[in-house]
């Protein structure tokens, strides 16, 4: 049997992804940038011979050798502290991306799935919760829930779902009118089977493109939150905090708020770029030539 | 062969089946705006082992009558049976069981298998859904896969690796993994080229020879039900009008728009196609939402524009002709009229001195 | 039929290379073809035989990742490489198009009254008026009822049937030369395609052109064309008159074709399918395209693509043509169904 005569070469989409992903050159730049970002942050913080705690007896120093990024006021080592800044932003970022993309794909998928009045109901609620002013909303709640950091991300998981939700209910209202989905229904396939093994794998392409640019947004919200206050709180850290305590000093000792700026930013930078590095490897259209 | 109506009980039987859409105006409250009579009053029966040809024209029902007989859309009114079991009333849970026994292959082998499943997975899947898939479940998929002519090794693969013609056969046996007794075929072979579709429809007659299937083809192409058919039921905007064995319909039609259908067909033969004469109908077919009265067929029948009386036509205008059970049922007031010997080949009576409702194209001359 | 004179439209040795993510595909390999005044050359091949990439590559209509090379001259004057002003100029003038798809050639925000007095205001200078007079009087030649009450619709108010009638009727508003039918009938129901035919044929009887008509199905070729182009794998492996094809084809595909199509005027009979599918144009097979699914195949088709030869006007691209003759689609292909595509 020569294989020759398949009419697609011999490759799985995901194959196909990969490739087409590799290609685009900012995002792989950015894809490489950002995991040695999160590298450095997760196993050179604990690597680092300065922790967050420690205070040193260098007060105030610009960068050095001993002190990449400089000390604070207090003596402690910036470069642990971005570091560990660091991890609790992302991990608040993906954390809350995360949930807000489980919870936003169910609740999405189930809307677009039974159609009527469920739809226009489940619809209605994620509405609603886009309406809110999400900056002051995210304050009041992380201002009376305390500053944990996994109750950060809760908070952004609530105000983000419905957003992934529309997504999702745009995606599986298309797909439902697919025949493979009639298709599933004739042989006696029940509503979750065609929802979890058929809907959802196929509408996870665009789900992922909007799960990545989430986190991007979710960075930025928590540093926002916490620069208001209403985020992470001392003793722990975060980008945003770092920058908040940071304000003062930005005339006398650029280095403190310099740091975590940066850090910010290329994080952000660095997802988006991959965001839409990935959401142009999963565009069919670019497989398909005029015939 | 052919199975005789009469001598055999019929596995399916479908009895006045009526479907309506409702139509949705646009803007911001969604009014509804009438609805579209997709089937009305549909009765035919399905015996045993045989393929009866469900054809017509788009738009004129034929796809919704399979969707709404396997009960993948609910029906408006009207009975479906089988073997006992009145299907339009079941719960789906109960019908969901009886999905075992009545399957549908679909027409785009493109969109009618899940991108994302390699091909095991997506044979094996009604095995699984139905507590099938055993110890031996592989070796099941496997003998599928052999069956409709495909390797083992395929399996593997993903449906995105497949031609036109070996998707169809995937989907062929993934409706056949449950061993089905009724197997609707929606229009199987339109999308594949003509080399690829007659090893499907090869493929499709040595399956029911082995398996003892019975078929129900929903096709708008006539030469092909006209090969694979034992009887053909011919539908025209939601109303069948025309039931017969497919060699009694093609050799003797005796409803207008049959024989309009057939006339239209090109024949792959340059002589025998430039000798014919052919009844061109003239428009296009009504709005569904908004169909004629009496018979439906009535605003481009050749026979009712040039050849009944006006006492004739009032007849066509106020009656829905009734589809007459007997060996031929034809669903037109005026059958007799054109079977008269002299209208038989309706193209020759029906001469360019009728501008206004059909043109017989006068076969030219070869050379 | 096919006496000879100076040929109204020429293509030589046209080549289409499309440059995807998988590679240079090469859809059209080297097609070359004459056409006279008042013929119908039928071009009829399955989906990714080149046989739309061949009409579109000759309009200069195709996107920029295809490298078109070779010759089309219309009455001697290269199109090939000519700027767009020149085509354009040419196009819907001197040829006409019309897809399968008429929406295609439709702007669905102006009646299409408005959309067929323009292309005639297009390439002459005459008044508006004057312009819809004969827009009606088109739209009247194709078999439009009530013209003077459709000339104002929209195209969506229309079927599919009466919007290609509108794109006929654009197509025959300046006498052009050449109409080029792409599939003009496959999106459309049987009886609306026999009443498309019609329009088409008194189209071009009306204005004397030429037509080149392309569609995969044997039927409407067989009633429609004189001379007919078999094309596979992006090439022509079959030339000959209608009859010549039909009766006495010399290339086992154009055979294989024939037997695998049902047949209106036969019995339930076996069919006799090409084992296998066509070539993907990424990955051609060496020396001809077709013998990997050929009967006939033999160690020198696989050695050297068979270049497109033969007496008279009936050519083929077959090492074996010769023994075909007097042979039935059966004789050939084997009537079985269990063979795997492969």
């Amino acid at each position: 049997m020569p294989d020759q005569d398949l009419r697609v070469a011999q490759r799985s989409q995901t194959q196909l992804v990969a490739r087409r992903f590799r290609r685009h050159r900012l995002a792989m730049i950015s894809l490489v940038v950002l995991l040695a970002l999160v590298l450095l942050a997760f196993v050179g913080g604990w690597l680092w011979k300065y922790s967050v705690a420690d205070l040193t007896p260098d007060e105030s120093v610009p960068p050095s050798w001993d002190h990449p990024f400089g000390t604070d006021a207090a003596g402690h080592d910036t470069f642990a502290q971005v570091l560990r800044g660091t991890q609790i932003s992302i991990g608040i970022a993906v954390l809350g991306a995360l949930v807000a993309t489980v919870v936003g794909t169910v609740w999405g998928a189930t809307a677009g799935y039974y159609g009527g009045r469920l739809d226009t109901a489940m619809m209605r609620i994620a509405d609603l919760v886009l309406t809110l002013p999400f900056l002051a909303v995210a304050a009041v709640l992380g201002h009376n829930l305390g500053g944990s950091w996994w109750l950060i991300a809760a908070v952004i998981a609530g105000l983000y779902w419905a957003y992934v939700a529309r997504v999702a209910r745009g995606v599986v209202l298309s797909l439902r009118e697919k025949e493979f989905v009639e298709a599933a229904k004739a042989i006696g396939a029940g509503d979750a089977r065609i929802i979890f093994r058929h809907l959802v794998p196929n509408a996870l392409g665009s789900i992922i493109v909007n799960a990545t640019v989430l986190v991007a947004i979710a960075i930025l919200l928590e540093t926002a939150l916490s620069y208001l206050g209403f985020g992470v709180r001392p003793p722990d850290t975060s980008l945003g905090l770092l920058v908040s305590d940071a304000q003062t000093a930005v005339d006398t000792r650029p280095w403190l708020f310099f740091f975590p700026g940066v850090f910010i930013i290329v994080i952000a930078l660095t997802i988006n770029f991959i965001g839409d590095g990935l959401r142009d490897a999963l565009d069919p259209q670019q497989t398909r030539m005029r015939r | 062969m052919i199975p005789q109506p009469g001598t055999k009980q019929p596995v399916l039987e479908v009895r006045n089946l009526v479907k309506h859409f409702p139509v949705r105006g646009r803007g911001l409250v969604r009014r509804r705006g009438g609805e579209v009579h997709a089937v009305c009053d549909v009765s035919f029966d399905l015996y045993p082992q045989e393929t009866l040809g469900l054809v017509g024209e788009s738009g004129c029902g034929k796809t919704t009558t399979a969707r709404v007989l396997l009960n993948l859309q609910p029906a408006t009114a009207g009975h479906v049976h089988y073997q006992g079991t009145e299907l339009t009333q079941l719960s789906s849970k109960a019908m969901r069981r009886l999905r075992r026994e009545l399957q549908i292959v679909f027409q785009d082998p493109y969109a009618a298998l899940d991108p994302r499943l390699p091909v095991n997975e997506i044979i094996a899947e009604p095995l699984r859904i139905h507590g099938l898939y055993g110890p031996s479940g592989r070796e099941d998929v496997r003998e599928l896969l052999r069956l409709v002519g495909l390797t083992p090794e395929h399996g593997n693969r993903f449906p995105h690796e497949f031609s036109g013609g070996q998707r169809q056969r995937i989907g062929i046996a993934r409706a056949l993994a449950l061993r089905p007794k009724v197997l609707v075929l929606d229009e199987p072979v339109s999308a594949l080229d003509v080399s690829i579709q007659a090893g499907a429809l090869n493929l499709l007659a040595d399956l029911q020879a082995r398996l003892g299937l019975s078929y129900l083809f929903v096709s708008h192409d006539l030469s092909v039900v006209r090969h694979i058919a034992d009887r053909v039921a011919v539908m025209y905007l939601g109303r069948i009008v025309e039931v017969a064995t497919a060699d009694e319909l093609f050799s003797a039609p005796a409803h207008p728009y049959t024989q309009a259908l057939i006339s239209a067909i090109p024949l792959p033969d340059p002589r025998k196609e430039r000798a014919r004469e052919r009844i061109i109908l003239t428009g296009d077919v009504p709005n569904p939402a908004n169909p004629p009265s009496g018979c439906r067929f009535r605003t481009r029948c050749p026979l009712f524009a040039a050849h009944l009386t006006d006492a004739q036509r009032h007849r066509c205008t106020e009656d829905v002709p009734p589809l007459i059970t007997h060996h031929h049922p034809t669903a037109c007031h005026y059958t007799e009229l054109s079977t008269l010997p002299a209208l038989s080949g309706l193209s020759v009576a029906i001469g360019d001195d009728l501008p206004g409702s059909a043109r017989a194209m006068r076969g030219r001359e070869w050379g | 039929m096919t006496s000879l004179g100076t040929p109204v439209l020429e293509v030589a040795d046209l080549r289409v290379e499309f440059r995807t993510d998988e590679g240079r595909v090469p859809a059209v390999r080297g097609v070359s073809f004459q056409l006279h005044r008042g013929e119908v050359l039928g071009i009829v091949g399955e989906s990714g035989s080149g046989k739309s990439v061949t009409s579109l590559a000759m309009m200069g209509l195709l996107a920029g990742s295809a490298r078109v090379s070779g010759s089309v001259r219309l009455r001697g004057t290269e199109l090939l490489g000519a700027s767009d002003k020149a085509l354009s100029r040419v196009r819907g003038q001197s040829i006409a198009m019309i897809f399968q798809d008429p929406m295609t050639s439709l702007n669905p925000v102006y009646p299409i009254g408005y959309q067929v007095a323009e292309a005639i205001r297009a390439h002459h200078d005459i008044s508006r008026d004057a312009a819809r007079t004969q827009a009606l009087q088109l739209l009247d030649a194709v078999s439009i009822p009530n013209p003077a009450q459709r000339v104002d619709n929209y195209p969506h108010e229309l079927s599919g049937g009466m919007r290609q009638r509108v794109v006929i009727a654009i197509a025959m508003a300046n006498g052009p030369e050449v109409i080029i039918a792409d599939e003009p009938t496959t999106a459309l129901d049987v009886t609306v395609q026999a009443q498309i035919l019609d329009a088409l044929r008194s189209a071009k009887e009306r204005t004397g052109a030429t037509m080149l008509l392309i569609t995969h199905d044997l039927g409407v070729i067989a009633g429609q064309a004189d001379r007919v182009l078999v094309m596979y794998a992006g090439r022509v492996v079959e030339a000959g008159t209608v009859e010549e094809i039909f009766y006495t084809p010399r290339m086992p595909y154009t055979l294989g074709l024939l037997g695998s199509q049902p047949r209106l005027d036969m019995r339930r009979q076996r069919l006799h399918p090409i084992s296998g599918a066509p070539p993907s144009a990424l990955n051609l097979p060496s020396g001809c395209p077709f013998a990997p699914r050929c009967p006939l195949a033999a160690p020198v088709c696989e050695a050297e693509e068979p270049p497109l030869t033969g007496a008279g006007g009936h050519l083929s691209a077959c090492h074996f043509s010769d023994q075909l003759v007097g042979l039935e689609p059966g004789d050939l292909f084997r009537p079985v169904s269990q063979d795997s595509e492969l």
